[in-house]
């Protein structure tokens, strides 16, 4: 068992090349500079294996568009503004249904923003974020642990589905340090995709495309993806659940905003109050049944975001009328603490009454 | 040299760049449209066609073939 | 009889939808002649924009990649390092190489970047109707500049193939045009040469061809190939603008 310290944006770097990612391009943007040095340092040398620092976050992307049609594990990564640029080529990846995997670690927003942690890209990650009708698999870590653990599962699901993978991580997890160990060792053959586009040798040649002057033929592309879509929210639905079983108040958050909950919901324990956590892993697709099997034992929610409320919708979707669902939000780059969380739980606590229920 | 040269005339467009650049006006419009509305070109054989390939040099659409004795 | 000219094996037989005395028609045959004399069509993928070639992959019988606008250098980059043994070539009109493209092809050049770039100039936006292209010439009407292009308003007519032989990784630089039988032959051998470039693990190489619209110049096909020579190829003179790759020239 050999755990390292290491900061979370280097933790995805080793994750990746472990996972037999040949193909990283990528352009420097705070606060995920170290994900990509890492990729210049380690996988730069590695052989077969690709390391461009792209002349734009734009580039990099259809880099990554390149890469994948020609077989090979691929990724990019940014964060917010250039997760903006990349969405032209992640619609085009899910078009062609190509498997790559795009790290966002997320910033403050909207605009040039700050270089704080944020969680206000999650309408962007998982409505689709670029135009036309698709999603991607969208991964949320809490911890430096996940994030090299989701990295090796999100290129997995990437080449199982033929899809554009996100994982959507923040300025916090990125920079901060724990232990972290990997499983699984360096790849000594690099995975290369069976239907890879290397030259029409012994085959007819193939084209990959996404535009077509019948619209016939591009309905039937988008219900293919949407049978896919089914296939991924039945089988790979990822939520992870904390002290729930007797809770009269559930928090919901992802990423670091379930660490920071999780802190105050130990000490909103400590002083007596039933609350627990609801933590979505996949925010695409949403574990809308897990938390509406949650409402059958408790109807009073916080959602908690680094944000003015994104996934907020989806819990209002999700939950009934009869639910009261509270909002708690910062968005900007601000990081809310534990205790500030924790005076929220007790406000709400007691104003809908929980103290005075068994 | 005797030459020869078929003509698509289902591919050709009727641009007429082949008949411009012809030296031996083997070349010439035809008198019906072809599927696709244009009026095609149609060889005329008599004789003095050299096999020299230049109509199917400049043919955007590959509509002729060239042969040579 | 003696075959003397037929279409090229690697050229789908398939009519072709560009216009009557489009230069695409003629570019396309060009480039699977060269493909077939070199034996690469099992190697070779391409990659087209979006424009009037966006259906280049339907005539080109070698694996072929849609390329969002103006990204093709950066598709072709990402598929030659994942995949170097594949000759990789990229065909792109002026918008796409030299507008929304300029980053992409300058910087895919500057890596030096083992690619072929086959750049179509007709001095316009053909498949969106007829707009103002980066190489519309100095009082060219197009549908965006109805009055003629102003330079003091739109600048100048760009030159992005001398732009780009200012980087060192750009090896191969040569601008033909197809408007001639003897253009025609000559455009033939510069694409082999920037093909063999590539093969030869050389650089980044560019053609730029000079390429007639006649439906968007609003002229007949022989007044559009005559005006290529008579007023195209004085703002872009024809011939080599860089060569170092020690190779024979095309001529």
């Amino acid at each position: 068992m050999n755990k390292r310290l290491m900061s979370g944006n280097a933790a995805i770097g080793e994750a990746a090349i472990r996972a037999g990612c040949a193909f990283y391009s990528g352009y420097p943007i705070t606060p995920q500079n170290e994900l990509t040095e890492y990729m210049a340092q380690n996988l730069s040398r590695r052989k077969g294996c690709t390391f461009i620092q792209a002349e734009s976050e734009i580039s990099a992307i259809n880099m990554v568009y390149g890469a994948s049609v020609a077989g090979v594990r691929a990724m990019t990564s940014s964060s917010s503004p250039g997760i903006s640029l990349k969405q032209e080529g992640i619609s085009y990846l899910a078009a062609c249904e190509l498997p790559a995997v795009i790290v966002n670690m997320s910033r403050g927003g909207p605009g040039l923003g700050s270089i704080s942690a944020a969680q206000s890209d999650y309408f962007q990650a998982t409505r689709g974020g670029g135009h036309g009708d698709y999603r991607t698999i969208v991964l949320a870590p809490s911890s430096v642990q996940e994030l090299a653990d989701f990295t090796g599962r999100a290129f997995e699901l990437a080449d199982k589905y033929l899809t554009p993978v996100i994982i959507l991580g923040d300025g916090m997890l990125g920079q901060m340090m724990e232990p972290v160990e990997f499983t699984g060792s360096y790849p000594e053959v690099l995975p290369v995709r069976s239907r890879a586009l290397r030259g029409a040798k012994g085959r007819a040649s193939r084209i990959v495309k996404t535009f077509t002057s019948n619209p016939a033929e591009l309905e039937e592309l988008n219900w293919s993806l949407y049978r896919r879509y089914q296939l991924i929210k039945k089988d790979e639905t990822t939520c992870e659940t904390y002290m729930t079983d007797d809770a009269k108040l559930i928090v919901v958050a992802f990423g670091i905003g379930a660490r920071i909950a999780k802190g105050a919901i130990k000490n909103a324990r400590a002083a007596g109050k039933k609350v627990g956590l609801f933590r979505p892993i996949t925010l695409w697709p949403f574990p809308t049944e897990k938390l509406q099997e949650l409402e059958k034992t408790c109807h009073n929610f916080l959602d908690f975001e680094l944000n003015m409320g994104q996934m907020l919708e989806d819990v209002q979707l999700s939950l009934s009328d009869k639910a009261s669902i509270s909002f708690y939000g910062r968005p900007g780059g601000v990081t809310a603490l534990p205790d500030e969380i924790l005076r929220v739980i007790t406000r709400i606590y007691h104003q809908n009454g929980l103290d005075k229920i068994k | 040299m005797k030459g020869s040269i078929t003509t698509d005339r289902e591919l050709c467009k009727g641009c007429g760049i082949c008949i411009e650049f012809c030296d031996k006006k083997v070349l010439a419009f035809d008198a019906k449209v072809n599927l696709a509305g244009y009026i095609p070109v149609k060889f005329i054989n008599n004789g003095e066609c050299n096999g020299c390939g230049v109509c199917a040099i400049v043919c955007p659409d590959v509509a002729i073939e060239v042969y040579r004795e | 009889m003696k075959v003397v000219y037929r279409r090229p094996k690697s050229l789908k037989k398939r009519a072709y939808h560009y216009c009557p005395g489009c230069g695409h028609s003629i570019v396309h045959r060009l480039i699977c002649e060269v493909i077939d004399e070199m034996n690469i069509q099992d190697r070779t993928i391409g990659v087209p924009p979006p424009g009037c070639s966006v259906f280049a992959y339907h005539y080109f019988d070698v694996d072929m990649v849609e390329s969002a606008h103006g990204r093709g250098a950066a598709v072709a980059t990402g598929i030659k390092r994942a995949y170097p043994e594949a000759i990789v070539f990229t065909y792109q009109g002026d918008g796409d190489l030299a507008a929304i493209g300029t980053a992409e092809t300058i910087h895919a050049a500057n890596r030096g970047e083992r690619l072929t770039a086959i750049f179509i100039n007709n001095a316009v936006y053909g498949m969106t109707g007829g707009q103002m292209a980066p190489t519309t010439l100095n009082e060219m009407v197009t549908t965006t500049t109805p009055y003629g292009r102003d330079i003091k308003l739109e600048g100048y007519p760009i030159k992005i193939s001398e732009m780009v032989a200012l980087t060192k990784g750009a090896i191969y630089i040569e601008r033909t045009a197809v408007n001639s039988p003897a253009h025609i032959q000559k455009t033939k051998r510069v694409i082999r040469k920037a093909f063999q470039a590539q093969i030869d693990d050389l650089g980044f190489a560019l053609v730029e061809i000079l390429s007639p619209c006649p439906t968007n110049w609003k002229m007949t096909p022989i007044e559009s190939w005559r005006w290529v020579d008579n007023v195209m190829a004085k703002e872009y003179p024809l011939g080599v603008i860089k060569d170092s790759t020690g190779t024979k020239s095309a001529d």
